[in-house]
């Protein structure tokens, strides 16, 4: 079965006048269909560039970038759905319409996308707050939300650039564990981008480590730790290893 | 609903207050003995009102149109440039440091090039008002539009939607706070540029009206005149507030 995200030796260049940058340089991952992939580094390693150019949103300067297989057909206009790390809901809108906000984009059905949202709604644990304002929900719930929007066209591909970054501890990790449970009843491929080592590692099937200062890729690889996770996977041995495998290759060992 | 209450006293007061200013022009006039050559009393001025020749009803309806006219033709045009600045970087590098130059020409000095120009009239007059209150819509509308998350844009993009869907549903929405600030600031500003253009060369108006009892010294018709102008703002000031609350209060943009 052919991967459903193949990177190969991609490379991305900012310019600023006659400055280059180099932003991200010989990326090489696979992910296959139905992975949650962590991309986890330091920040200005990179992380939300490799994630712009997965959106499509640049292009990259060197490397090869295929999204999609035969068996799973990839649509760069609708099948990606993208997190923040702020919620970035419209202040003016009630939840649901927020939620639909990227059907209406598509020109989507929208008494069906409606239902749909409802549904998503529920599946974030924000039943019943359908008809609220983002400023009456907490900034957890919100980000929820924000999940629920990109799910609501029903994407092949979820792109997250540090979603939980902004939460408080607790909420982070009890957040961690929804968004497994989201994942795995929606079965979606995920790519998400965080600065924390155990959270990379709780999430990923995979973990890809950037590095900057060079921009490089530093590491790829499978955790095979069982799903459905807990949080006391975090105290197995096999954990402790990937985390250190992880601070090893960023140097703080 | 202690809102609707709170809403209800607070329109209380502002009408008392009103009442209160009146009140206080009445007996400064009567107990200073004031002659009605320099200030009449609230009665004699509202005894103008009965002049027939003063012709009230068609002079507010000139002076209002003046009015209306500059500052919706400065609310659409502006809100349409700022929209386009917003689409072109280009666009704005020329043309913005040239409104900023153009809108320092006092008004007042361009209206005799004006009325040169395109004679006495309304048209004339609808110009300058619309000259004077387009500059703030622009600038108010074009710092809106901007105040937009690059983050939401690429989320919009990354689903190849246009930049008429970016407009229309997060750049105007969201810059519609901005914008009726602008518009109170020009609504200020539109009053003041149809007098001045009814002052320059009219033949009328409530401006125009003022200068002909200048003449004769009908200080109450003059005042009158002050009033209905004064009242006239206030309409499309009102109209403008109404017009924020019906679209932005219900939303809970400020909450
Ligand atoms: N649009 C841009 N123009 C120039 N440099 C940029 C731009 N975006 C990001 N960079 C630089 O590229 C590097 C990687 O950025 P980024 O991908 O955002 O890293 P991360 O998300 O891992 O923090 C950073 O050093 C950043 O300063
Ligand atoms: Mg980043």
């Amino acid at each position: 079965m052919s991967a459903f995200i193949h990177l190969a030796g991609v490379r991305k260049l900012y310019r600023r006048g006659r400055e280059e940058f180099l932003a991200v340089s010989d990326v090489t991952f696979d992910v296959g269909e139905g992975e949650l992939v962590s991309l986890v580094g330091p920040s200005g390693c990179g992380k939300t560039t490799v994630l712009k150019i997965l959106a499509g949103l640049h292009p990259a300067d060197a490397g090869t970038v295929r999204i999609g297989s035969p068996e799973h057909p990839f649509d760069p206009a609708r099948d990606v759905g993208m997190v923040f790390q702020q919620p970035l809901l419209l202040k003016w809108r009630r939840i649901i319409d927020n939620v639909l906000l990227p059907a209406e984009i598509l020109g989507l059905p929208m008494r069906e996308a409606r239902e749909r949202a409802r549904e998503l709604l529920a599946l974030v644990g924000l039943g019943g707050f359908e008809a609220k304002y983002p400023y009456e929900l907490s900034g957890g719930m919100q980000q929820r939300a924000a999940i629920a929007r990109a799910l609501v066209h029903d994407p092949k591909l979820i792109l997250m650039d540090e979603p939980f970054g902004a939460l408080d501890a607790l909420t982070r990790e009890k957040m961690n564990l929804e968004l497994l449970r989201i994942w795995r009843e929606s079965r979606k491929t995920i790519v998400f981008v965080t600065h924390g080592i155990g959270e990379a590692v709780f999430l990923g099937t995979r973990v890809v480590v950037l590095t900057a200062g060079p921009a490089r890729m530093a590491d790829n690889f499978t955790v095979s730790l069982p799903h459905p996770r807990s949080l006391d996977i975090k105290t197995h041995e096999d954990f402790g290893a990937y985390t250190r495998r992880i601070y090893r290759l960023l140097g703080m060992e | 609903m202690s809102g609707t209450r709170e809403a209800v006293q607070r329109y209380t007061i502002a009408v008392l207050s009103h009442l209160l200013l009146v009140l206080a022009w009445h007996f400064f006039v009567v107990l200073g003995d004031v002659p009605k050559i320099v200030m009449p009393s609230p009665w004699e001025t509202a005894k103008a009102l009965l002049v027939p020749n003063y012709r009230w009803i068609e002079n507010i309806a000139v002076t209002a149109g003046e009015i209306f006219g500059g500052y919706i033709l400065a609310v659409g045009s502006g809100v349409v440039l700022a929209m386009l600045f917003s689409w072109s970087r280009l666009l704005e590098m020329w043309l913005m440091p040239l409104l900023v130059s153009l809108n320092m020409i006092p008004k007042v000095a361009l209206g005799p090039l004006i009325i040169v120009w395109f004679s006495y009239g309304i048209g004339p007059n609808i110009l300058i008002a619309f000259s004077i209150c387009f500059f703030p819509i622009v600038l108010t509308t074009a710092r809106g539009l901007r105040e937009v998350e690059p983050d939401l844009l690429d989320l919009v993009r990354s689903l190849h939607g246009s930049r008429w869907q970016i407009f229309l549903k997060i750049q105007l929405p969201g810059a519609l706070p901005y914008i009726f600030s602008g518009m109170k600031v020009a609504a200020v500003l539109a009053v003041a540029g149809a007098i001045v253009g009814e002052f320059l060369g009219s033949d009328r108006g409530l401006g125009y009206l003022m200068l002909q009892v200048q003449v004769t010294l009908d200080t109450p018709a003059m005042f009158m005149a002050v009033i209905l102008i004064t009242l006239i703002g206030v309409v499309l000031y009102g109209l403008v507030l109404g017009l924020e609350r019906l679209v932005l209060v219900r939303d809970a943009r400020l909450g």
